[in-house]
Order: structure tokens, then C-alpha cells, then sequence
């Protein structure tokens, strides 16, 4: 036990010096350093995986983070041990650097296109998309006209709506958050509406025998039986609310915002401001993933899927 | 001694009793694939308050069919059939019976004591007499403790027994039941026949009752119905002999055995038109 532990702190210290070394100056020392790094990898992977096997919450919490700094480490070494050009992979520390220098720059940017485009337009589309499921749930003649042509919008290319979108709602954030609009409306309304058809017809029978009308049934057993679809939706709808108003701003935008500041920088070859930016996106739409997975969890407690 | 002593002589119900069910040469049928198929034909049946009726017969006899016809589940292409006196329809709007379903049909987002509250919520019955409902009926299906539980964390038997205190929580003089203890294992199915014999005799209310089991029906009932499929009609009605205070030991009686013996005559004679 003690020697694992030893040599574990061994090969971090390896690492850690061998990160250090991998930035001098000196003529050899890239070449040096992933020499080192080559010799504390396996020792790493045998430490990390060991740790993973415990049981404990911090063992838990802390594997995936380890996990993840060797990850970036290894990137590091590669790339200034390889020299391999800034513009095609800048090193996590370039990278981190960028992070910090531009952070007014990125808050700006974040505030523009997630605060502003991303909520507004995911509000509004899953708001819409469970509104519009219901009246067709509601009405044969909906679902027989509505239904399918919204499968026809489903299809439609973002690079295409995009310009459109900027012409009717003009270049700031409401434009990209009628992207959003389009992109999250339909995983909503399918899902929803599969939602509401999916309880069983015994379910249904026990309703009809209380002589239940439209809303008892649909407020008591139709909308809870119909949240896991509608929180699937949501989640779905998370991660492409965020690509959809990124790339949205490809097509026309105030000089600010995520994907004005990827497709500028990247014309200049600015990547480590490039790769800061999609830092900021990636934890973004983790984040908010995370907290409506918490939120599905809560809501849906008595699911099979999360029954305790 | 014990088993004569247990088999009173009264009958029940009284035969002047007030009618519930009445079918007259009520019919169901089917269409699929274009073609009819006769779940039910001419059925004759009068259901009188307080009896205990049990309906029995093979797969495909009609016997869920017509269960789900008085309930109004299920519509009816010939004859006539009465609830308390009005059409099916009618009284399934004024709430006349409650179901058990095979299965417990829970939802598993209400608590069991929720799940029990569930009809008088519809009912708009006030929350103070629904929780006091709720209590009142677990208690009597022996799961008081049980009330904050989620229906997946009880046992299938006991999971039935909800189901049942929420057909009895709003008071209906009419209890229908498909095939409720099918699922369960003999000694808990014992159990649950005992029970509701006795809820059935403290309460006086009218049950009709579906099931495949022989000493199932000739244990619960005072009047056993054999069914025969194709097409499902009515081979046979027993009027059981048998009083109505009963304990599981009355199952080796000869009375018993002699009304065992006369439901399974029935059923052999059903089977031979195959």
C-alpha cells in the first residue's frame, strides 16, 4: 500500500516537472520532458485506476476530476514535446492563459449569447413546444395538419434558418434566440405528445370509471406520466439551444458574443482564445444539463429509473 | 365440531332484495379485421343487493367482457342491461361502483395514501374528509402503516389491497372485480379471499367477482355464474348452499366439495364443445 502511494506521488512530482521543464528554453528540454512524461504515465494510470476502485464519495467526486487533469497533462506533454503548431492544438496551458487574459472579453460574450439568446430562445421554445402538444393532444385536426409539417421544420438546416432569422428579428441576441425557437420547439412537441399518450389503458379505464372529465385526467394522470418524456426533451434541448445560438451567430451579429468571437479570432488564428471560448460553452452547457438532470431526479422520483 | 357450526342456515340476500344488476339478452361483440367475433351473447343475469357473485369459466368466456359491460368500460351490441336502474353510462357517471382492476393500477407518483385519495379528489370531496377516508379505508385493508409509502415499495399482494381500499374509500353499494388476486401466491391469496369476505359481510354491499379459481368463487360466493366460451354465454347458476359467515375451514366441507364438484361439471361440460 505504502509503496503504490510512493511511487504515485513519485510520478506526480515526474509530471509535474517534467510540465515545467517542457517550457524552458532550453535546446533538448521538450524532447526531455516527454521522455520523463512517458515513464510517470503508467504510473499515473495504475494510481488513478486503483483510486477509482474506492468506494467512498470522494473517491467518487475527485475520479473523474484526476481523471480529467491527467487528460490535459497528457495534452500538454504531447503537444510541447511534439511541437506540434499553435494553430493546429495550442497547449491547456496556453489555453488557460488566454482563459484569464480575455476573461472581460468572455463574460461579455457569455452574457450576450447564453443569458440573453440561449434562456430567452430555450424558454421560449420548450414553452411553446408543450403548449402547442397539448392543443394537439387536444384536437384530431391538429394533430392530423400540425404534426406533420412540424416534422418538416424539424429538418430544416440551422445554417439556413440562421440568415432568415437575422433578416425578420435583425443582428443582436433576438435573432439567435428565434434559432433557438426553431431548434428547440420540435423535440418538445414530439416529446410531449408521446408523453401524453403513453399511460396505460388501465390507467386510463380507472379514470373512466370515476367518470373523470378532460382536466382531472389530464392534470392527475396524463402530465405526470408524460415528465420523463418532457424532461428528456429538455435536456436534448439544453445542448442544442447552446450549438444553435453559437453558430447562429456565424451569420451576422454585433461584434460580440460565443460564435462571432470562435469564427473572428479563428479567422485571425487566435486559437487560444478560440479554444478559451469553447472552455466557456462546454462548462456552460454542462452545467445547465447537470441542473435539469437534478431537477429531472427530483420531479420524477418515481421513475424506475431513479425508484430508491 | 367448528365447520357445521361456522355454516349458518340464513341465505343471503333476502330474494325480494332491490335489484343492482339486470341483464336481458345482452350482447358484445368484437370487430377485427372485419370480422365479428361474439365476446357475449343472450346473456340473462339478475344481481340482486348483497349478493356476492362470482363469475366463472375459461378464457374467452366473456366473463372479463361482461364485467367491463356493467361498468360501462365497454359497450354492449345487443339487449339491455340496468345499473341501480338506469343505463351503464348513467351509472358509471354517478359514481355507482368501484374496480379492481388484475393488476393494482397505482400511480407510482402518489404516495398510498394519495393513490386511496385519488377518486374523492375527483369527487371534490373536501381534504379534511379525504385524508380521514384514506386512513379509515387502509386501515381497514390492515395498511394503516403504510400510508406515506410509494406503491413500489410494497409487495404485490399488498399493493392489491390499496387498490381495493380505493374502490371502497368512496362508499359504493357496488363492487366489481376482475380476476383482483391472480397474481398472487395461495397462502396470500388465502389472506386476501378471507378479507374481503369479510368486508363484503360487514359492509353489505354487492360485489361481482371474476376469477379462474374454484375455491376462489365457491369460498366468496352466494351465487357462482359458469361461463363457457365461444361464444362467452351463461351455462350455469349456482345458488350456494353455504351461510354467509365462512372461515377458510369450510373448504373441506361437503358442501363445499358438493358445490366444487357442480362449477366443475359445468365448466367440463363448457369445454366439450370444442
Amino acid at each position: 500500500m505504502r509503496q503504490i502511494r510512493g511511487s504515485a506521488v513519485f510520478a506526480a512530482v515526474l509530471a509535474l516537472a517534467s510540465a515545467g521543464i517542457a517550457r524552458a528554453s532550453l535546446p533538448g528540454a521538450p524532447a526531455f520532458a516527454l521522455l520523463a512524461s512517458l515513464v510517470a504515465l503508467p504510473l499515473l494510470v495504475l494510481a488513478l485506476a486503483r483510486f477509482a476502485r474506492r468506494d467512498t464519495l470522494a473517491a467518487r467526486l475527485a475520479s473523474p476530476a484526476l481523471f480529467g487533469a491527467l487528460l490535459l497533462w497528457l495534452w500538454e506533454m504531447l503537444v510541447l514535446g511534439l511541437h506540434i503548431p499553435f494553430v493546429l492544438l495550442p497547449p491547456p496551458s496556453a489555453i488557460a492563459a488566454a482563459f484569464v487574459t480575455h476573461l472581460g472579453t468572455l463574460a461579455t460574450d457569455f452574457r450576450q449569447t447564453y443569458l440573453h439568446a440561449v434562456i430567452a430562445g430555450y424558454a421560449l421554445g420548450c414553452g411553446a413546444g408543450f403548449a402547442v402538444a397539448l392543443a394537439v393532444d387536444r384536437s384530431p385536426f391538429l394533430r392530423r395538419g400540425l404534426l406533420p409539417l412540424g416534422n418538416l421544420a424539424s429538418v430544416m438546416p440551422i445554417v439556413g434558418v440562421a440568415p432568415i432569422m437575422v433578416m425578420w428579428f435583425g443582428f443582436d441576441w433576438p435573432s439567435k434566440a428565434a434559432v433557438v425557437v426553431v431548434m428547440t420547439f420540435f423535440p418538445m412537441l414530439v416529446n410531449t405528445t408521446a408523453g401524453l399518450a403513453a399511460t396505460g389503458a388501465m390507467e386510463r379505464d380507472l379514470m373512466h370509471c370515476y367518470a373523470a372529465g378532460y382536466w382531472p385526467t389530464l392534470l392527475k394522470l396524463r402530465l405526470p406520466a408524460s415528465m420523463p418524456f418532457v424532461f428528456t426533451a429538455l435536456k436534448l434541448n439544453s445542448t442544442l439551444a447552446l450549438i444553435g445560438a453559437v453558430v447562429a451567430e456565424f451569420f451576422g451579429t454585433p461584434i460580440l458574443g460565443m460564435g462571432f468571437r470562435i469564427s473572428t479570432e479563428a479567422a485571425r488564428m487566435n486559437m487560444d482564445i478560440v479554444w478559451a471560448t469553447i472552455t466557456v460553452a462546454a462548462l456552460a452547457g454542462s452545467l445547465s444539463f447537470g441542473a435539469i438532470a437534478l431537477i429531472e431526479r427530483a420531479a420524477t422520483f418515481w421513475h424506475p429509473a431513479f425508484r430508491r | 365440531m367448528g365447520e357445521s357450526a361456522l355454516l349458518a342456515s340464513e341465505t343471503v340476500p333476502a330474494p325480494n332484495a332491490p335489484v343492482v344488476v339486470e341483464a336481458r339478452g345482452l350482447g358484445v361483440a368484437f370487430e377485427t379485421d372485419g370480422q365479428r367475433v361474439n365476446a357475449l351473447t343472450s346473456v340473462d343475469l339478475t344481481i340482486r343487493r348483497g349478493d356476492f357473485v362470482s363469475l366463472i369459466g375459461p378464457s374467452g368466456c366473456g366473463k372479463t367482457t361482461l364485467l367491463r359491460a356493467i361498468a360501462d368500460l365497454q359497450a354492449p351490441s345487443g339487449g339491455t342491461l340496468t345499473v341501480n336502474g338506469m343505463s351503464a353510462a348513467e351509472a358509471r357517471r354517478a359514481r355507482a361502483y368501484g374496480y379492481v382492476f388484475q393488476a393494482p393500477a397505482l400511480y407510482p407518483w402518489r404516495s398510498v395514501a394519495r393513490n386511496v385519495m385519488l377518486p374523492l379528489e375527483i369527487m371534490g370531496m373536501a381534504r379534511g374528509e379525504r385524508t380521514e377516508r384514506a386512513e379509515r379505508y387502509l386501515r381497514l385493508v390492515g395498511l394503516g402503516d403504510f400510508a406515506r409509502k410509494f406503491p413500489w415499495q410494497l409487495s404485490g399482494g399488498m399493493q392489491q389491497r390499496v387498490s381495493i381500499a380505493r374502490a371502497l374509500c368512496f362508499e359504493p353499494t357496488l363492487l366489481l372485480m376482475d380476476e383482483p388476486f391472480g397474481a398472487l401466491d395461495e397462502i396470500t391469496r388465502d389472506g386476501l379471499n378471507l378479507h374481503l369476505h369479510e368486508l363484503w359481510r360487514r359492509t353489505g354491499m354487492s360485489v361481482v367477482f371474476v376469477t379462474h379459481s374454484i375455491p376462489e368463487a365457491v369460498f366468496l360466493s352466494t351465487r357462482i355464474v359458469v361461463m363457457s366460451a365461444r361464444p362467452g354465454r351463461i351455462i350455469d347458476v349456482i345458488d350456494s348452499p353455504l351461510g354467509a359467515a365462512r372461515a377458510l375451514g369450510i373448504r373441506e366441507s361437503a358442501e363445499f366439495l358438493a358445490v366444487a364438484h357442480r362449477v366443475r361439471e359445468g365448466l367440463r361440460a363448457g369445454h366439450s364443445y370444442d
